[in-house]
């Protein structure tokens, strides 16, 4: 209601305007600095400041020209395709065998495998830094591929699991008792119905591992610059307006996968029969 | 007959049913299995070791093994009898060899400040020493061989497994008599750290309530076109990486940043307002990113409570604030308790964003592990702090499960 309930009284009604100013500004405080970020990226001067004395996009051309910052994306990218593969799969199976909600100790199993997403980040990028030590896994892919994917499963196996809640398991008693083999009503029947979750499950893990920077500085190498950890090191060592840029970059990027996921989980809802939207 | 075969099938039937179920477990089991051993082989075994660090340190025991024996009768009332004195110099003759020195020199100097030049000075001097007495000569070489402290500290880090690490996190020490109490007033500041953590963690927790309830009231009384085009707003920062959000601060709390700019534009100020490296920084960056992770479960218990309650209670002649306060609010308070406790946990941990826009007095418990680690390679001062910070999440977290349930956070 945009306006206020016919039953209302003047203080209600200009408490309800009052509510909206009020709703206004805090939406105003969450956008605007997202917002303001954008035009200093085109900033003609390599000041942080208003107003701008002109335009330029030498701080994008900084970012695709200089290694540092395309050699991170890059490294990113990597980085989180491959965590998102594993982690979903991982995940997906994991979230497959919770789903039988009778199974003997489910909630503490699902509150073990979802502890990573709750433990502070600093605990695990230690954890790990002084465990992967003893594995030489310091500085290699394979160590980051590791410890983001147990910091990325949980989320795979929170969506997933709460897609299947909402699943109708007696279409896989009807595939097999018209004769699929399991796995055959598993591919042809479950998959495609859970898939928007598990989808929206493997973007969840793709930015977690896209945006996780604390384990990165414990335990990526000098040489190995991740995207976070070059912007971090950006920000504390030499103040270039390219952060900007590369800040840019990445919410248009969030925005992106928000309207994916979004996308998605309409999709789910409408296979679901939960709404018609 | 009849009756027999009856029960013999029905016997069957059963155990087919149980052992069809068992089976079914089973499947369940081995479907989970894979993420439950890559999940204790990456995440919990290293975190359990790490906790280990906290309360075992093997390196005195290891480095100085006669010494340590040497005393263990010892009354520790006055400087300890020659025969330790002998182990003493004997064990600074391994250390040398081993080249150890530095080491023992570090555990050492963690006890008592400026021991650490000291001791190695000590193991070089000691390398002359030939023939008893070692007593005279050793005190000779420094004297703080004379006084019984460094021993009683030698007795007590003898011991691996300690408490000394846990202790220095609460600001305790065991002094020369081994009676545990506060440490100096100058070294005191692990307990000012734990209760900044918590401190900041409330404020912010409670900022961001009072922002959320309201908007969240709007939004879910809103008609859903409206709320579904309001919610980008609280969805895009949601979804936008917690360093870029962090970033943003960090360039607009800038001493020549847009909003000291916009500031002087009004000429509220002349000089530019210390905004960047302090606590108002470090706060509103965290309300800033913590305020959707609040919003979003009171916006959907919200959405979920039929309209008719406030008309029931209205119409039966509840004023609007008594209506407010008495029916609502109560029916809002999980979604309050889910977004308040989540806001809480995460807060606790905080690490880039009190590093990048908090000064030195904004630091939390977990840049103060960071620092531990990176600027002093201490890794029992590290994992004792973790211990602490691990305890008090994991206590609220299992809170939030018993109330919540953990499988029903809002991703958005």
């Amino acid at each position: 209601m945009l306006r206020p309930p016919p039953y209302a009284t003047p203080i209600e009604r200009a408490l309800f305007y009052l509510g909206w100013l009020f709703t206004g500004l805090v939406l105003l405080f969450l956008i605007a600095p997202i917002l303001a970020i954008v035009p200093l990226s085109f900033n003609a001067e390599p000041y942080f400041s208003y107003p701008m004395p002109g335009l330029s996009l030498q701080w994008y051309r900084d970012f695709f020209g200089n290694e540092r910052w395309t050699g991170a994306l890059l490294l990113s990218v990597k980085l989180a395709v491959t965590v998102t593969v594993f982690a979903t799969i991982l995940g997906t199976l994991a979230a497959l065998g919770l789903s039988r909600t009778n199974l003997p100790f489910r909630s503490i199993l699902l509150g073990i495998l979802l502890l990573p997403m709750i433990v502070p980040v600093i605990i695990v990028a230690v954890a790990d830094f002084m465990a992967f030590a003893h594995f030489n896994l310091i500085g290699t892919f394979l160590g980051l591929v590791l410890a983001h994917m147990a910091l990325a499963t949980p989320f795979v196996v929170i969506t997933v699991t709460s897609t299947l809640t909402s699943f109708d398991w007696s279409l896989q008693k009807a595939a097999q008792s018209l004769g699929a083999r399991p796995f055959f009503a598993f591919r042809r029947v479950i998959l495609p119905l859970i898939l928007p979750g598990i989808v929206s499950g493997a973007i969840f893990a793709f930015v977690t591992s896209f945006d996780e920077v604390v384990v990165a500085l414990f335990l990526a190498s000098a040489e190995q610059r991740t995207l976070p950890k070059q912007m971090f090191s950006g920000i504390r060592e030499m103040i270039s307006p390219t952060i900007t840029a590369a800040a840019t970059i990445q919410v248009l990027f969030s925005v992106c996968l928000l309207v994916g996921a979004e996308l998605l989980r309409r999709r789910s809802e409408r296979l679901r029969g939960l709404s018609h939207g | 007959m009849l009756r027999g075969f009856e029960a013999a099938h029905g016997l069957t039937l059963k155990r087919q049913f149980i052992a069809a179920e068992r089976r079914a477990h089973l499947h369940a089991l081995f479907l989970i299995l894979p993420l439950l051993l890559f999940v204790l082989v990456t995440f919990a075994a290293p975190v359990v070791l790490l906790l280990t660090r906290a309360v075992y340190d093997p390196s005195i025991a290891g480095t100085l093994p006669r010494t340590v024996a040497a005393l263990q009768d010892w009354d520790g009332r006055d400087v300890p009898p020659e025969k330790a004195f002998a182990a003493l110099v004997e064990d600074f003759r391994t250390v040398s060899e081993r080249n150890t020195q530095a080491f023992i020199g570090k555990r050492l100097n963690y006890e008592i400040p400026g021991a650490r030049s000291k001791v190695i000075a000590s193991v070089r001097k000691s390398q002359a020493i030939a023939a008893p007495p070692y007593k005279e000569q050793l005190i000779a070489a420094d004297k703080m061989w004379g006084d019984r402290l460094i021993w009683a500290k030698i007795k007590q880090s003898g011991e691996p497994f300690t408490s000394y690490y846990l202790l220095r996190s609460l600001d305790l020490e065991r002094d020369v008599d081994g009676k545990i109490g506060p440490v100096a007033a100058s070294q005191a500041i692990y307990l000012a750290v734990l209760w900044r953590t918590f401190y900041i963690s409330a404020l912010v927790t409670l900022i961001t309530l009072l922002l959320a309830y309201p908007v969240a009231l709007m939004l879910a009384h809103a008609p859903p076109q409206t709320a579904n085009i309001l919610l980008i707003f609280i969805l895009v920062p949601f979804w936008t990486s917690l360093l870029v959000r962090t970033t943003a601060w960090f360039v607009l709390l800038q001493d020549n940043g847009p909003i000291n700019d916009a500031l002087k534009f009004l000429q509220f100020t002349d000089e530019p307002l210390k905004l960047i490296f302090s606590r108002f920084g470090t706060l509103t960056a965290m309300v800033y990113i913590q305020l959707p992770f609040t919003l979003l479960p009171i916006y959907s218990v919200m959405k979920g409570i039929s309209p008719s309650y406030m008309r029931a209670a209205r119409s039966l002649g509840g004023g609007p604030l008594y209506s407010f306060f008495r029916i609502y609010l109560p029916l809002t308070m999980p979604g309050i308790g889910a977004g308040c406790l989540l806001t809480f946990i995460l807060c606790l941990g905080y690490y880039i964003t009190p590093a990048l826009v908090g000064g030195a007095g904004d630091q939390m418990v977990s840049g103060i592990i960071a620092l531990a680690l990176n600027q002093e390679n201490n890794w029992g001062k590290a994992s004792a702090l973790s211990t602490i910070l691990l305890l008090a999440t994991l206590s609220l977290f299992f809170v939030y499960n018993r109330l919540i349930g953990i499988d029903k956070v809002k991703l958005g």
